[in-house]
């Protein structure tokens, strides 16, 4: 059965943008090897020759004009979401 | 409980007040996050003036909160949505309102539908409309709850793996999962997008499908939704019916055996032939969601960023404001699934978990196939067990995780489904039954339940 060690839980937290704390990854760590060791038992499976299905709809390339749609909603609306912005621009902390 | 009949006979105004006045009666049960009442009544008065005419004028609902509306914050049960307020309606509300149907409030859920109890909102538990010592289900858990009190006629929902049909059978409403792509998801919070869909928690059939036939049909802002191909339909001849055997093991709680063979006799009765079926895969299934749901939840839960909606935590680098954000913002099980959704996706991984999952998947809907080949419609429990205690599956997820195991098979297979009320627990809880189709059958299975529901 799949080990997970706390620097996993923590390299999933990075890979999934999370910053936990080490009371909740330590919680993190016994849930994600309960859950890991149930869905593990999917390998008894023979798939061999089986094409996965990623969605079933049966449909195919819905295409729409290349036009541009606001669906009626203006910009203004949209960027004054953000939790900080000036002159319809989102403020974020410095990048570089 | 009310119907929609029900509450189409004096102003508008006084219906939506009399809904209003019985959700401040019963907030104990805390199954609505917001009530938006200076709207609903503004809505009201257009009714009662004739400028807005229809189907459900002045019906008052309400809807799960993870569907944008206008009146009020939309939160998804979450922190990082607290504030949040929709700059756009979804699809299914503008349908329902251009029918002038009224939305009074949004419903608790499990954080971003993250669950089957609604004790993952970060805004508190829902009781159960019967036993308030009991889970209300979920993630529907608020809309099945203010249906079973009827505080409103019909509530909104979303489905991804049960998130309508569980709630609905613990509190003894009906549940509608429609055909995956029968309405719109524009607007609504996703989160697994291969499997969400939206549909209805009403006290009656004929009001399910009414609702339905409003709220379903092609819409140009999803593209992932089907022709318009469902229209309401009364029940002909006699149906081939399946029984789902696996789900009739001695595992199944034995009040929820009886209520269900109860209802088989029922069908009988009404001149259908009944037979038991394998559906040898159901063991798989919950294996397959809890790899594919996860998986599409990493991906979909990736936009709250804190950057362009949402709270914001205090950080002095990019990398820092992400993760404090997303800490702060999303409660336990929100975490654990992204991080499954990771894990699977992970290089090294993915073949063995994800695209494994993909196939197994495959497999499952060619056993349904060849099941539709022989049998119109399959019945099976919603769920093992009726409503089940507060806290008591909250610190084992894949105990919790096992609520599901008989309603993410059709959810995986973009199956309609329904659950319908059909009896009680020895303890007087409701237990609902699952009847299955094949995809686009949706009326037909009403019209059944419909049969049923006039005996």
């Amino acid at each position: 059965m799949t080990q997970i060690s706390i620097d996993d839980v923590q390299h999933l937290a990075q890979l999934s943008s999370l910053q936990l704390d080490d009371a909740e990854a330590t919680a993190l760590q016994g849930d994600l090897q309960n859950i890991l060791g149930y869905i593990e038992q999917l390998s008894e499976l023979d798939t061999t020759g089986v094409e996965p299905t990623y969605q079933v709809t049966d449909l195919e390339n819905v295409w729409r004009d290349d036009v541009v749609d606001t669906y009626g909603i203006e910009k203004e609306s949209l960027t004054g979401l953000a939790p900080a912005s000036e002159a319809n621009q989102i403020k974020v902390p410095k990048v570089l | 409980m009310v119907t929609i009949s029900e509450f189409q006979s004096g102003s508008a105004r006084s219906r939506v007040e009399t809904a209003i006045a019985k959700a401040r009666e019963n907030e104990s049960f805390h199954a609505i996050l917001n009530l938006y009442e200076e709207r609903a009544l503004q809505q009201a008065d257009r009714v009662d003036n004739g400028e807005v005419t229809g189907r459900l004028a002045g019906v008052p609902f309400i809807a799960k909160d993870n569907f944008l509306t206008f009146g009020g914050v939309t939160t998804a049960a979450s922190s990082f949505l607290e504030n949040f307020e929709a700059p756009l309606q979804s699809t299914a509300i503008e349908k329902l309102e251009a029918e002038g149907a009224i939305c009074i409030g949004k419903a608790n859920l499990d954080a971003f539908a993250h669950g089957g109890s609604t004790e993952n909102s970060a805004f508190g538990p829902t009781k159960n409309a019967i036993d308030e010592t009991k889970v209300a289900g979920g993630s529907s858990g608020g809309s099945a709850v203010v249906v079973a009190l009827g505080i409103v006629p019909f509530a909104l929902g979303t489905d991804t793996g049960g998130s309508i049909r569980q709630p609905a059978s613990f509190n003894g409403v009906i549940g509608v999962k429609p055909t995956y792509g029968t309405v719109s998801r524009y607007g609504v919070v996703a989160m697994a997008s291969s499997t969400d869909t939206i549909g209805v928690l009403s006290s009656s059939v004929d009001d399910a499908t009414l609702v339905m036939d409003i709220m379903s049909g092609k819409d140009d802002k999803d593209m992932t939704t089907l022709p318009d191909f469902f229209v309401p339909s009364v029940l002909e001849g006699q149906l081939k019916i399946g029984v789902i055997k696996e789900s009739m093991t001695d595992d199944v709680d034995a009040d929820v055996r009886a209520v269900t063979d109860a209802y088989i006799e029922k069908l009988k009765a009404s001149g259908h032939s009944v037979e038991e079926v394998s559906l040898s895969l159901l063991k798989y299934a919950l294996g397959i969601y809890y790899i594919v749901v996860p998986a599409e939840i990493s991906s979909n839960l990736g936009r709250y960023d804190g950057i362009r909606y949402g709270k914001r935590a205090e950080a002095a680098t990019l990398s820092d404001l992400y993760g404090k954000s997303r800490d702060q913002g999303f409660v336990t099980e929100n975490k654990r699934r992204i991080m499954i959704g990771s894990y699977v996706l992970s290089s090294g991984f993915f073949d063995a978990y994800y695209l494994q999952a993909q196939k197994a998947r495959t497999l499952l809907i060619n056993e349904f196939n060849s099941l539709f080949e022989n049998f119109d419609v399959l019945i099976s429990p919603v769920a093992p067990t009726p409503a089940f205690g507060l806290g008591e599956n909250t610190n084992d997820p894949v105990k919790m995780y096992l609520a599901d195991v008989m309603t993410v098979p059709a959810s995986l297979a973009g199956l309609p489904a329904i659950s319908v009320p059909a009896g009680k627990s020895n303890t007087g809880l409701p237990i609902g039954v699952q009847l299955i189709g094949q995809r686009r059958t949706d009326s037909r299975l009403l019209a059944l339940a419909k049969q049923v529901e006039e005996k």
